[in-house]
């Protein structure tokens, strides 16, 4: 069951300062998603080995040489703030 | 009240492959900021990352250098935090199924050898890199180190001071260097600690609360951390406080730790299984394979040195810390034969150096040939043990072959008796009281007396024939 203290909880780690509004909003909405993906737990698994994929797949690696790195200018370009080298940040640091 | 003090370390060793861990962006150090950089790196949506094969290789690597059972299955899971240096806004890790488990290494601090236990050994990217704004005062971020792989050592808390911990990192980094996996730059950051610290009283069966001072990067600020850390929980301690569990910082230039106040401090990662990322399966012929190209491990290399070459212990252990070290002993040592005066210039000379210019051993100036050549032409004579020092300092400057050096500056040694003769003969000659102090029992006026020969040939004279002569004369 999902509270509004999982919600506010949640939203501290994510950095997110919530209105009272939205703390019952994304309660709600919350509730829903949880229990929409609660529906999987009906599945009986009793003879199903465990596992954490869905596909049988495994050892998908790629071979450790270089490849050309990407224009900064376009990764940059969708940043709110940069300084044309770096992303720009309001200060973090002291 | 006397306490035991416990310490648990977690060891972060970047990697050295040619590519990052998920991308085939460029790991190498330095470059303009987000030049090594492109969608998976930067956390871009829909970018999908695809494992580097040689991280699970060197991971393996590390893990069977240090007594690392290894898993036949493995997983890598997502460490959800919000930090502007993590642009997914999580870590690609491992949770519960690390690729090594249940390894230890050997240490010796003074005469006492122990093992320390490793828990895991598990692979993960590293962060980007925050750097102050001095003009704006805001924060930028440098994505080139983002998503650098790294294997993070957990330990067992079996350490109990400063040395022990000291020691440990310096064993797992001359291991890492021995096998290749890491270039262990502790001045790049390529090789930091986690220090996990508690005390407890003495007798005590149970764990008093541990801190965790973060991010160390030379073994001075892990000692001094240590240092000032035990010191700290001793006084909250004897006041009759309580030592709260926190994550610390090491300040290097003010000495001292302080508690960090981040948010993101609660401990709420909210492991999962990485989606974009398919499990691992390692075979047995894998695992083998890799054992067999282990190249020899300071451990057995050190026991060579005792008990073949006769080297005393401590000398053994300061050679093979380093690999390079340990390679430069065995090359010269090849060449020239001579692994006891090998051995003496390096324990004196060569770490000498090192220290005054503030080098690491494969910056010095020199080959393991060049030091071989020189000690060769001690041994045949050609110069003295005392013009030796000149000629090595010299060539530490220089890199210049030893034999072009005694050449150039016209240092070969005088062997030729008559030569020598007439020298003593003209000091003996110009220093009659000496020679009378020597005849009524002062030894000193010896020394003297061969100083000034010495003296008079520029320090090339060989000095056995010298003393030979002098004695000849004032016994007679």
């Amino acid at each position: 069951m999902i509270t509004r203290e999982d919600i506010k909880h949640i939203a501290d780690l994510s950095m997110l300062n919530l209105s009272e509004d939205e703390i019952v909003k994304y309660t709600e909405n919350m509730k829903e998603i949880v229990s929409f993906a609660n529906t999987i737990n009906e599945v009986d698994t009793k003879n199903a080995t465990e596992s954490a994929f869905a596909l049988d797949t495994y050892n998908v690696f790629r071979k450790d040489e270089v490849k050309e790195s990407f224009n900064r200018e376009i990764l940059l370009s969708n940043a709110p703030s940069t300084n044309g080298e770096a992303f720009s940040l309001p200060g973090m640091m002291n | 009240m006397e306490y035991e003090v416990v310490i648990g370390l977690e060891v972060h060793a970047e990697l050295s492959t040619k590519t990052k861990i998920y991308c085939g962006c460029s790991t190498e150090f330095g470059g303009d900021p987000n030049t090594h950089c492109c969608p998976v790196c930067t956390g871009m949506p829909g970018a999908l990352p695809v494992l580097n094969e040689k991280v699970v290789e060197y991971a393996v690597r590390a893990g069977l250098a240090t007594n690392c059972e290894i898993a036949r299955e493995s997983k890598q899971d997502r460490k959800n935090y919000y930090y502007p240096d993590t642009p997914r806004a999580y870590q690609i890790s491992q949770y519960d199924l690390p690729l090594c488990a249940h390894g230890h290494v050997e240490i010796a601090v003074g005469n006492t050898e122990k093992e320390v236990g490793i828990t895991r050994i598990h692979i993960e990217d590293d962060a980007g890199k925050l750097v102050h704004d001095g003009y704006t005062g805001g924060t930028l971020v440098d994505f080139n180190r983002a998503g650098v792989p790294l294997i993070e050592i957990v330990s067992e808390p079996d350490m109990r001071s400063a040395e022990e911990a000291v020691a440990y990192v310096e064993k797992l980094k001359g291991i890492l260097e021995y096998i290749g996996v890491s270039d262990c730059k502790m001045q790049e950051g390529s090789l930091r600690a986690d220090v996990n610290l508690s005390l407890r009283p003495v007798g005590s069966e149970k764990f008093g609360t541990r801190t965790e001072t973060k991010n160390l990067n030379s073994f001075r600020a892990i000692a001094r951390a240590i240092e000032f850390e035990i010191a700290r929980q001793k006084e909250i301690l004897d006041a009759g406080g309580i030592v709260y569990q926190e994550t610390r910082r090491w300040d290097d230039e003010t000495g001292e730790g302080y508690a960090t106040r981040n948010k993101e401090e609660a401990h709420d990662y909210r492991y999962f299984p990485e989606p974009d990322l398919m499990p691992i399966r390692l075979s047995e012929e894998y695992i083998q394979d890799i054992k067999n190209s282990l190249p020899e491990l300071p451990e057995s290399r050190k026991n060579r040195y005792v008990n073949e070459i006769g080297l005393p212990e401590y000398d053994a252990d300061i050679i093979t810390s380093s690999k390079y070290l340990s390679d430069f002993f065995e090359a010269a040592t090849d060449i020239c034969k001579n692994a006891k005066a090998v051995s003496n210039w390096i324990m004196t000379d060569i770490i000498r150096i090192a220290k005054e210019k503030g080098i690491e051993y494969n910056e010095l100036p020199f080959s393991a040939e060049n030091l071989s050549r020189l000690i060769m032409l001690i041994d045949k004579g050609i110069i003295s043990s005392a013009i030796a020092k000149k000629v090595f300092n010299e060539m530490a400057e220089s890199g210049e072959n030893p034999e072009i050096i005694v050449k150039e500056k016209g240092l070969i040694q005088i062997s030729d008796e008559g030569a020598i003769k007439e020298v003593v003969d003209k000091i003996i000659a110009a220093n009659p009281q000496s020679v009378a102090d020597y005849k009524a029992g002062k030894d000193r006026a010896l020394g003297f007396l061969v100083g000034q020969c010495m003296k008079e040939m520029k320090g090339k004279g060989n000095p056995q024939i010298l003393n030979k002569l002098i004695l000849e004369y004032l016994n007679n």
